[in-house]
């Protein structure tokens, strides 16, 4: 029979706000244990939070840019458990009010081009970080504590690993254009739980769904979903019932085992924070932040691939990015070839900042410079492979390109007197070309450009070479 | 008079015409703690060196007396001291020193008030008798025999024994107004959001205020001065307009409209409490004051509606002495669970966790339709009835409590008994009104009574006014206990 698998995800970001959601200790990753505490993230008697506006910002800010209906009362509220990393025993969330309600979210790919649903999105804080030391026992991190999160929840909506997949890339590039979550998977800052069940395919009704928690790479969220659905496959083929649980999923060894079951799942006895006053929105409040969500990603897929005619692949890789996107952005109003440009970005600047393990952010030169380098080989002031050399020094020292190009006399000779003496050397040099060439084999041509590009220093103009080994065999 | 004796704006009188100074009040104090405290058991600790040290500079920098100034108090063992003990009463909070001040220890410091005492009170303020104190058990000043009232009765015995000049209470219920009508001296419990509650050790978040307990109203009106206003720490305090309540108190209160509402003179009304309340009402009559007979017809529920309220809140907020980070851990345990289950069994006394299980019953699943929904449906049908009487009374009196002290152990094997106590009390609570208890009279064995004043939110002025009004025409706040 075949099987439709139905998917559902919570994702989990942590906001990048200065200060944590109740208190003004500092979300900063990776500080000395226990280094980013006061009193109140603490949970220590008596003290009391108070509500970072930054948080309900950023969260209305990811909720405008998902399509979501944002609400003008919501309220926070206590989910009660015990944990050694949770120092009040209940975690800060909001339970029957969230800050944002309905949304949706255009997802497209091989087989696929639809709608996902967003059930809503809230904010909450974190909770510490428990630390098992073999000889000193556990010990309890509580940095995190208080660090703010959105919780996202979307519909049932997703029939796929691919589907789950490009919506989850979508969500992460949606937070991160909107500069609500830096989306450092490896920190943790973005983590999906998935719930998943199969049924028939063209059954309406649901079926037992399971939930595996904490995945936090695209990869590992990929294989979850494949496993998993096999799994549940595998069982209602030999006939046993699905048991609706939560389970774990390891990545080294690629299976998922129950944790705990629905029997087991804790009574979070959720009720209103005492502490703490409903968030009250205003109209004109919700209307500025609006204002505010900078141009998404798909939008701007639109624009290069119908505008710049760039194709769909070149123009998604351009937007992995709002800071990459913006540099290409900024380069083309410098410039007319958006082609070229975007070329070099995904080519030769990608392989820079890739050695040299940085971000776009943090070279050198500005968009205008990688413009200007551009200009100069369409005008064939330099040859292609000097713009590689240029583009080289320029990320390595800042320098402009005008200036790279005189100091190393890059300029193209586009003269035939001046290359007439090099390209006549190399054809006596290389006879065994020569006679390939004649005898019809094309390919030998490329190498004796390469010969003159070589002796020139890849100032010759190529096309003017080309023309001049075939005048002269 | 001996200066322990007096109020706190009579010892500042004195301070300025220099017949004494601050030094020689804390120690009048420190002394009258010496010779009464065995009897009283009313402080957890004292703080008798850091005091003295604060009024010898006082005295040695010629502060001018105004205010607080120098003025010794005792402070509820539920409020944070930074790197003082702060215990709640109980063991669960052995040896924790908070690293910081409660906004209202930090206000009152700024006053330049010296705070001399922690006083004893019911574990977690969950009490009316001061009973359930894991550490002590307090007397009532007037007949030692009797409880002093709880949850503050530490606070209120220390005032009405003239250990302090005044004390700091907390209110969930009645906690301060129902000791202060056991003791004999004036408590008030201001508008939920008057007083910041940062520092305060929770028991139900949405119920809790602090207030002053004090020897008259006067010193409530200047107490109350310096510990109002809004703390950013605190996001339920209030932004309010700043007064100063003593220009309030002479105020007039010809034609003042004074609610009476039947429910509260029914049954389990005990006789002479009821004479006392009669004659008071007479005595605003005189004062030319207003009666309207008037009634508050949800009463009735507001007991249950509060128990599962404030237990519902407890629970959570108690859940996070786990034995783990600080405080009471137990010694032997096996594994994680087994730490949280025996620190807690070991670390709460019995009411505590009664009201831990009652709170966390009614927020389960399947139950909380049931209990704390519906609760919180009763208590906005609470808030509208006082609503309706506040459109034609300016304030609403009443018996603070049906009965006057009853014995040590008389209750304490009946929590359903000792929960009655409160009847009266606990509706202001649940409405967020403030309410004020003031001595009205004394019973036949000298037991002192209560009579409350309940005023609009914010109307604390009002409230203070018709307070003092009854004082000037009464003598009842002048007695002392003999100890």
């Amino acid at each position: 029979m075949e099987y439709e698998i139905v998917i559902g995800l919570e994702i989990h970001s942590e906001l990048q706000t200065k200060s944590k959601i109740f208190c003004g200790c500092s979300t900063k990753f990776g500080a000395d244990e226990n280094t980013q505490t006061c009193p109140v993230c603490l949970g220590l008697p008596g003290t009391l939070p108070v509500l970072n506006k930054k948080v309900v910002e950023y969260a209305v800010k990811a909720g405008t840019a998902m399509d979501c209906e944002i609400a003008r009362f919501s309220k926070m509220d206590r989910k009660n458990y015990f944990y050694p990393d949770l120092p009040k025993a209940y975690q800060i969330s909001q339970f029957d009010f969230p800050i944002c309600g309905k949304g949706k979210i255009h997802i497209k790919g091989e087989g696929f081009d639809k709608f996902v649903g967003i059930t809503r999105i809230h904010i909450e804080e974190d909770a510490g970080k428990l630390i098992h030391e073999g000889s000193e026992g556990t010990l309890a991190d509580n940095n995190r504590c208080g660090v703010p999160l959105i919780e996202i929840v979307t519909e049932p909506d997703m029939r796929s690993a691919e589907e789950a997949r490009v919506f989850a890339e979508k969500v992460k590039a949606t937070l991160e254009y909107t500069e609500v979550s830096d989306c450092k998977m490896q920190e943790g800052s973005l983590r999906f739980d998935v719930n998943l069940s199969v049924r028939p395919m063209g059954s309406k009704e649901y079926g037992t769904r399971t939930e595996m928690k904490n995945l936090n790479s695209f990869r590992s969220l990929e294989n979850a979903i494949k496993s998993e659905s096999k799994r549940q496959i595998k069982e209602i083929e030999k006939g046993n019932k699905i048991i609706q649980e939560t389970r774990k999923w390891d990545d080294d060894k690629g299976l998922s085992f129950s944790l705990r079951s629905k029997e087991e799942a804790h009574d979070y006895r959720y009720f209103p924070d005492p502490d703490l006053v409903p968030v009250i929105l205003e109209e004109e409040y919700i209307e500025s932040i609006k204002g505010s969500i900078p141009i998404l990603p798909w939008e701007r897929i639109e624009k290069y691939t119908s505008e710049w005619n760039l194709t769909q692949t070149e123009s998604q890789i351009l937007t992995t990015t709002k800071q990459m996107a913006d540099f290409f952005e900024e380069s083309v109003m410098y410039c007319d070839d958006a082609k070229s440009v975007s070329n070099w970005i995904l080519g030769d600047l990608s392989a820079l900042l890739n050695e040299a393990g940085i971000e776009i952010t943090q070279i050198k030169f500005n968009p205008e410079g990688l413009a200007k380098m551009v200009n100069m080989i369409n005008k064939k002031e330099i040859s292609n492979s000097a713009g590689k050399t240029v583009l080289k020094e320029m990320f390595e020292t800042g320098a402009a390109p005008e200036d790279i190009v005189k100091e190393k006399g890059l300029v193209q000779m586009n003269d035939e007197d001046a290359i007439k003496e090099i390209v006549l050397k190399v054809i006596t040099d290389n006879p065994k070309s020569v006679e390939d060439l004649k005898s019809g084999k094309d390919k030998a041509i490329g190498f004796l450009v390469g010969q003159v590009m070589k002796a020139t220093k890849g100032k010759a103009n190529p096309g003017v070479v080309n023309d001049m080994i075939k005048k002269n065999i | 008079m001996e200066l322990f004796d007096l109020t706190l704006h009579d010892t500042v009188d004195l301070i300025n015409k220099k017949e004494v100074g601050y030094k020689d009040v804390v120690q009048a104090y420190l002394k009258r703690i010496d010779d009464v405290e065995d009897k009283v058991n009313s402080t957890l600790k004292i703080m008798g060196e850091e005091a003295l040290e604060k009024a010898e500079n006082l005295d040695k920098n010629g502060i001018q007396a105004k205010g607080l100034m120098g003025i010794p108090y005792g402070l509820k063992d539920n409020m944070c001291t930074m790197d003082v003990e702060t215990t709640c009463a109980s063991k669960i909070l052995y040896n924790f020193k908070p690293p910081y001040n409660a906004t209202v220890v930090e206000k009152l410091e700024q006053a330049g008030s010296i705070v001399l005492a922690k006083m004893n009170m019911d574990e977690f303020a969950m009490g009316s008798s001061t009973e359930n104190s894991s550490f002590k058990k307090t007397h009532n000043p007037w007949d030692l025999d009797r409880v002093p009232g709880g949850s503050s009765g530490g606070s209120a015995a220390c005032v009405a024994a003239g250990e302090a000049a005044f004390a700091l209470g907390t209110d969930t219920g009645g906690s301060i107004r129902q000791p202060a009508s056991f003791c004999g001296v004036v408590g008030l419990k201001p508008t939920y959001g008057m007083v910041s509650r940062y520092g305060l050790i929770a028991f139900a978040s949405s119920l809790d205020q602090i207030g002053p307990m004090t020897k008259d109203v006067e010193d409530c009106a200047i107490v109350l001065n310096a510990i109002c206003g809004h703390d950013d720490k605190d996001s339920t305090s209030v932004v309010t307009e700043k007064k100063d309540f003593t220009n309030y108190l002479t105020k007039d209160i010809k034609g003042l409209k004074i609610g009476v509402p039947k429910e509260y003179f029914q049954e389990g009304l005990n006789n002479e409490v009821e004479q006392s309340v009669r004659e008071a009402i007479k005595v605003y009559k005189n004062l030319g004051a207003e009666i309207i007979e008037t009634s508050l017809p949800t009463t009735e529920y507001a007991l249950s509606a509060y128990y599962i309220i404030s237990s519902a809140e407890a629970s959570s907020n108690l859940a996070r002495y786990d034995g783990i980070r600080y405080g009471y851990r137990a010694e032997d345990f096996d594994g994680l669970v087994d730490l949280y289950k025996k620190s807690r069994s070991e670390g709460f006394g019995s009411e505590v966790k009664r009201r831990i299980m009652l709170g966390t019953y009614a927020l389960s699943s399947g139950y909380y339709d049931a209990y704390y929904k519906k609760a919180l449906q009763v208590r906005t049908l609470i808030k509208e009835d006082f609503d309706n009487v506040f459109k034609t009374c300016d304030v609403i009196l009443s018996p603070t409590c049906p009965t006057t002290s009853f014995k040590l152990g008389e209750k304490s094997n009946d929590p359903l008994e000792m929960y009655l106590s409160d009847i009266y009390t606990v509706p202001v609570n649940i409405a967020g009104v403030p309410g004020i208890s003031i001595p009205c009279g004394f019973d036949s064995e000298g037991l002192p009574i209560g009579l409350q004043l309940i005023g609009k939110a914010f109307g604390e002025d009002t409230l203070l006014k018709a307070s003092y009004a009854f004082e000037q025409a009464t003598d009842y706040h002048k007695k002392r206990a003999s100890l």
